[in-house]
């Protein structure tokens, strides 16, 4: 099964008509989508406006081949399960998101070894006809839960809940007031 | 303010859904020992044994007023009910409100900006950068550049 998903707030049609145009020349390849906000209606994927968490964690375990838009939540959970993924971001000029920062997030995220980059629908077709010529091979790293990064961010937030200012982040409530 | 003397801090975690709540998801190791309150805009989020402290404010933007609005309401009687000692969050506009807000009752608070701002910080974190204690961003340019600090990243 391939599970695709433009996460819940915003359409992105150009990512699911691609998927869509492409699943119809391939009968035998099961697509369940969480379509989010679209008004369309597709007919070569199965699609469900909005997964709860658990179910999309779910559809997430069972697919062998995630395709989404540049959503984080979509990045880290993959990246966690050892989900092959490809991208493709959304655009601020043709209205998809109201900015462009998902072209930063896949700029700095195709460096993560189960990630792959789309522009287009037409690189979208190219690279699920790789992956699936593949047999939708594992990729090849599990990102790690515990990375090296992810620890020291740790430190600073417990030592910030527990009031343990080794740095700056005193006089809390001086600022309280006068920003009050 | 004076609040009674707590053994353990309390915290309100506020995060928007997707990639925020998943983010703050993988900062709950940090919370141990704290008496945790999550506040969410998916209130499907809320099950478990974490259920009792979840609480759902609306989702908005700069691009929805009028939701914002309701957003800041919501997350006032939130703040005001809770009455955490410390507020975290992972973004995104709910979260500059909720720490504008807790600012008022003497709350230290933290926002974490997303990951996902790879290249600047986003509006709420650069709202937030003159209001709360604490603001970070995951990536150790977008902090050289904006004032936000870097001290670690999700992944």
């Amino acid at each position: 099964m391939i599970f695709a998903t433009v996460g819940t707030q915003l359409p992105f049609d150009r990512l699911l008509l691609g998927l869509d145009s492409w699943a119809a020349s391939r009968p035998g390849v099961h697509i369940v989508a969480q379509a989010g906000a679209s008004r369309r209606s597709f007919r070569h994927i199965e699609t469900v406006s909005r997964l709860s968490q658990d179910a999309f964690l779910a559809r997430l375990q069972e697919a062998r081949l995630v395709v989404a838009h540049a959503g984080m939540g979509t990045i880290l959970s993959a990246a966690e399960l050892g989900k092959p993924l490809i991208l493709m971001p959304r655009r601020a000029k043709f209205g998809e998101h109201r900015n462009d920062h998902q072209q930063d997030t896949v700029r700095e995220m195709a460096r993560l070894s189960n990630v792959t980059v789309v522009d287009d629908g037409e690189a979208l077709h190219a690279e699920l006809d790789a992956t699936l010529a593949r047999g939708f091979e594992a990729p090849r790293t599990r990102v790690q839960a515990g990375c090296e990064a992810l620890d020291p961010l740790l430190e600073v937030v417990r030592e910030f809940v527990w009031n343990q200012p080794q740095c700056k982040g005193t006089g809390s409530r001086l600022r309280g007031r006068q920003s009050a | 303010m004076l609040k009674p003397k707590r053994t353990r801090p309390v915290i309100l975690a506020v995060s928007s859904g997707g990639g925020h709540w998943v983010q703050m998801q993988r900062l709950k190791p940090a919370f141990a020992g704290a008496e945790v309150h999550y506040a969410v805009t998916d209130a499907t989020t809320a099950t478990g044994k974490d259920a009792g402290r979840v609480h759902v404010y609306p989702d908005a933007n700069k691009d929805t007023p009028l939701r914002l609005l309701l957003c800041l309401v919501r997350l006032a009687w939130i703040v005001l009910r809770v009455r955490p000692d410390v507020v975290v969050s992972t973004g995104a506009a709910g979260g500059f409100l909720a720490i504008r807000l807790a600012r008022l009752i003497g709350a230290r608070t933290m926002f974490i900006d997303s990951i996902a701002n790879a290249r600047e910080l986003s509006i709420s974190a650069r709202l937030a950068l003159g209001v709360a204690d604490r603001v970070l961003s995951q990536w150790p340019r977008v902090a050289e550049i904006t004032g936000a600090e870097y001290r670690g990243a999700v992944i």
